[in-house]
């Protein structure tokens, strides 16, 4: 027992090292637990049972508990290699965890089938039964909706892994929901297609997690959110029906557009196990500048002029905060920093497109009167694709950076553009008022902002040395408050999961929360999926 | 070394970008280069970046670096690139689609060296593109210069020597000489800068002098060499997953390599 722990510590140590390379296979010499892809953590804190740590929050006594008869009713559905149970040597922490590490359930039992029927049979004997399920797809979600609460049956859609068409002409990909969307957009690339989609964890998150949770992400400026390019799904409702809307249509207007539903549901209706999405073409050139600007009024001004100089060729318009790069640098410390100087704001610019020249043409004309009209002070241009992918890292990196020292509170929030970054100044404000901010033994390292400004998106992230009441309560609901007084949303991409479902007040009013409540009683009456969050 | 007296060259290639994954083209002739992207050598980046660092570190010593590009017209775009980075003056040499061997190279470049009054070339090892690892070589040879190749730390001494650390197997070998000299980076030399948006735009007024191939025809520039065919490496059998060390040892046996 002692000696798997150890083991699995020693596993996380290496990742964290080594967290710069997203495609880890690692394997613990003494449990031979597979980490199967890129997931690793970056925290250092070992979590607490979301149970102890949220004691208001109470198990549902209708959830029966899991028996030897459940388990055995699941291993004659299920083969050897479908089920994963709890034991002295495997608590299931890969599961149970979050990848912030702030929640951890308490499951005894994770099943990973092979096949849409076998997910529709175990389902529908968990609603009969009343036990409680929770979806799980790469686990990389940042609200704690993809793990346990307490005790819950963990479903897997890991083995559900195979690309199941694509139409070159079209551009329609079919796949399971278990496909990793790096191997997806790999295998598009192959055809000339890219996926409508990208964000950081792309090594390890699932096609069918980024549907249920409609993630946003980088190239959303460009290529629009999910509940345009998704065709069409296959999910297995809670009583074990399987409703498949796979056939992929780009136009269709008969009925209710059903799968809308189940885009952003977060698992809570129904377990969606295939997708069919259009996809674009692969643009042949990309470019990245990295500007460094003196105020976000600039940032708006930089933005404002790169839709009219590059339009159709911009592709990605990122900000980001010295605070947030200060915590990057700190990270990377062998990476080469494009600039010498530290300056207030920074601005990640990517254009693609069908030709190079006119491309490079079109950068460099507004680059250029960017600098004349001073809205830039300082700037680099990637010259080769590494140096593309080295910019894009200060701006990807940023997520793991602000956990790094501990942990760290994450709001994502959807603001009008002109307030968006004063959250930042005011979490600050806040913080440095309750004296929580500063060097150790201070919780707080410091509140860092960046984000899509091109989606009125900010990710704020108060990078903390470990996770206490007091910062809690200095943030919650302060920053639900400050959103909904500026008519934002509390949750832009990230969805709201554990972390806020009691929140959703702050965005939605009375009668859409009570349709929405109503919409999950018609679905899952029961309630058995994943329960304790959402709404 | 008080006075002005290094006049550094630095020939670069254009290349196709070291992230793309090379393919070989349909007729099985050479590798596929429409629609592919291209970057500078990244030895030569690094060769860029050591003599700007030469002369950032020592005013005085460095009196100008001209950069060079044998290759198409497009070529411009990476010597625009070896400007804004800290060279001060260019030439391009456009030699349309003609592949030259490094011999050849080697003997325009020595015009070159003639011409600009050259006294230290800088350049990498190996283009990524053939691999030869011979031009720099050649060009110490036709010089009839000393050559520190692989270089991995370049010192000026006092008394006008130049002392190059490469590194071989086991340790590191210092080579010392005097100028005339050639010397060709490796990997761990430096980490190249970014090209920033103001010297990029600076750039732009500094000179780049446009010569073509017809301008050297008094240098043999016939290839020695006849390409038969260009194929694609053997893929690599996938591995397979074993579930005990017995059957590991079975598998090994299996492959013959225990």
């Amino acid at each position: 027992m002692l000696g798997s722990r150890f083991a699995r510590q020693l596993v996380r140590v290496a990742a964290l090292r080594d967290s710069r390379c997203r495609s880890l296979v690692v394997r613990t010499a003494l449990t031979g637990h597979i980490i199967p892809d890129g997931r690793f953590y970056s925290s250092k804190i070992q979590p607490r049972l979301t149970s102890e740590a949220y004691p208001y929050v109470k198990r549902d006594p209708s959830f029966k508990k899991l028996t030897n008869e459940d388990v055995s009713f699941f291993k004659s559905v299920l083969s050897e290699s479908e089920v994963l149970e709890a034991s002295e040597a495997e608590d299931l922490a890969f599961y149970n965890e979050d990848w912030m590490r702030k929640y951890k359930g308490q499951s005894r039992i994770v099943l990973k089938p092979k096949s849409v029927e076998k997910i529709s049979k175990i389902v529908k004997y968990c609603n009969e039964h009343r036990l409680a399920l929770v979806p799980q797809g790469g686990n990389t979600g940042l609200v704690g909706g993809s793990v346990p609460v307490f005790d819950e049956i963990i479903l897997s859609v890991s083995n559900l892994n195979q690309i199941r068409s694509f139409d070159a002409v079209s551009g329609i990909l079919k796949c399971d929901a278990g496909v990793i969307l790096e191997n997806a957009d790999n295998f598009l690339a192959e055809h000339g297609y890219i996926f409508p989609l990208d964000l950081g964890a792309k090594g390890s998150c699932h096609v069918g997690g980024v549907v249920a949770t409609n993630a946003g992400g980088l190239r959303l400026l460009r290529y629009g959110s999910l509940h345009g390019s998704v065709l069409g799904l296959e999910a297995v409702l809670p009583n074990g029906e399987i409703l498949n809307s796979m056939d992929a249509l780009r136009k269709d207007n008969t009925g209710y557009d059903l799968k809308q539903l189940f885009i952003g549901s977060e698992g809570t209706i129904g377990i969606i196990t295939g997708v069919s999405i259009m996809t674009p073409t692969r643009p042949k050139a990309f470019n990245v500048s990295f500007l460094a600007v003196d105020s976000y009024e600039s940032v708006q001004k930089v933005f404002v002029k790169a839709k009219k100089d590059l339009s159709e060729i911009l592709s990605a318009f990122e900000f980001m905060d010295c605070h947030s790069q200060a915590l990057t640098k700190k990270h990377l410390p062998d990476a080469p920093y494009p600039f010498e100087d530290d300056y207030p704001f920074y601005v990640l610019i990517e254009t693609s497109g069908a030709n190079k020249e006119h491309d490079d043409a079109k950068l460099e004309s507004f680059l250029e009167s960017a600098m004349e009209e001073e809205l830039v002070v300082d700037g680099v241009v990637a010259q080769d694709e590494t140096e593309l992918k080295n910019l894009w890292q200060w701006r990807e990196m940023i997520p793991e950076s602000s956990q790094a020292e501990g942990g760290v509170y994450k709001y994502d929030v959807s603001l009008p553009l002109q307030d968006l970054y004063s959250l930042v100044e005011a979490a600050n404000v806040k913080l440095e008022e309750a004296g929580l901010v500063g060097d150790a033994p201070k919780p707080v390292i410091k509140a860092v902002g960046y984000g899509h400004v091109g989606d009125g998106n900010l990710h704020l992230n108060v990078a903390v040395r470990e996770y206490s009441k007091e910062v809690e309560k200095a943030l919650e609901p302060f920053v639900y408050e400050f959103v909904s007084s500026k008519h934002g949303s509390i949750s832009a991409e990230h969805g709201l999961g554990f972390q806020k479902k009691n929140y959703v007040g702050y965005s939605k009013n009375k009668e859409e929360i009570k349709l929405m409540k109503d919409l999950k009683q018609h679905y899952d009456p029961n309630g058995i999926l994943n329960p304790y969050k959402y709404i | 070394m008080a006075s002005k007296q290094l006049r550094i060259l630095v020939p670069v290639k254009r290349v196709i970008d070291y992230q793309i994954k090379p393919r070989v083209n349909k007729t099985g002739t050479a590798v596929e280069t429409t629609g592919v992207k291209f970057s500078i050598n990244p030895f030569d980046d690094i060769a860029v970046e050591e003599a700007v660092r030469i002369k950032e570190k020592n005013k005085s010593l460095v009196e100008s670096i001209h950069a060079v590009s044998i290759g198409p017209a497009k070529a411009q775009d990476i010597l625009r690139n070896c400007l804004a980075k800290g060279a001060d003056t260019s030439t391009l040499i456009d030699s349309k689609d003609v592949v030259l061997e490094p011999l050849a190279v080697a003997k325009v470049l020595k015009q070159v060296v003639e011409k600009q009054n050259s006294n230290l070339v800088i350049m990498g090892k190996q283009a990524i593109d053939d691999d030869c690892n011979n031009t720099g070589q050649m060009l110490a040879g036709l010089l009839n210069w000393p050559q520190a190749t692989n270089a991995a730390k370049v010192e000026f001494t006092d008394n006008g020597k130049v002392n190059v650390t490469r590194e071989v197997d086991g340790g590191e070998e210092v080579v010392s000489a005097s100028l005339p000299l050639v010397i060709t980076t490796d990997l761990r030399l430096n980490v190249p800068r970014y090209v920033g948006l103001q010297n990029l735009m600076k750039a732009k007024k500094k000179p780049m002098e446009k010569l073509a191939l017809k301008d050297f025809s008094n240098v043999d520039l016939e290839p020695r060499l006849k390409v038969l065919s260009v194929e694609e490496p053997q893929p690599r059998a996938p591995g397979v997953k074993v579930n005990s060390v017995d059957e590991l040892v079975d598998k090994l046996k299996e492959a013959k390599v225990i």
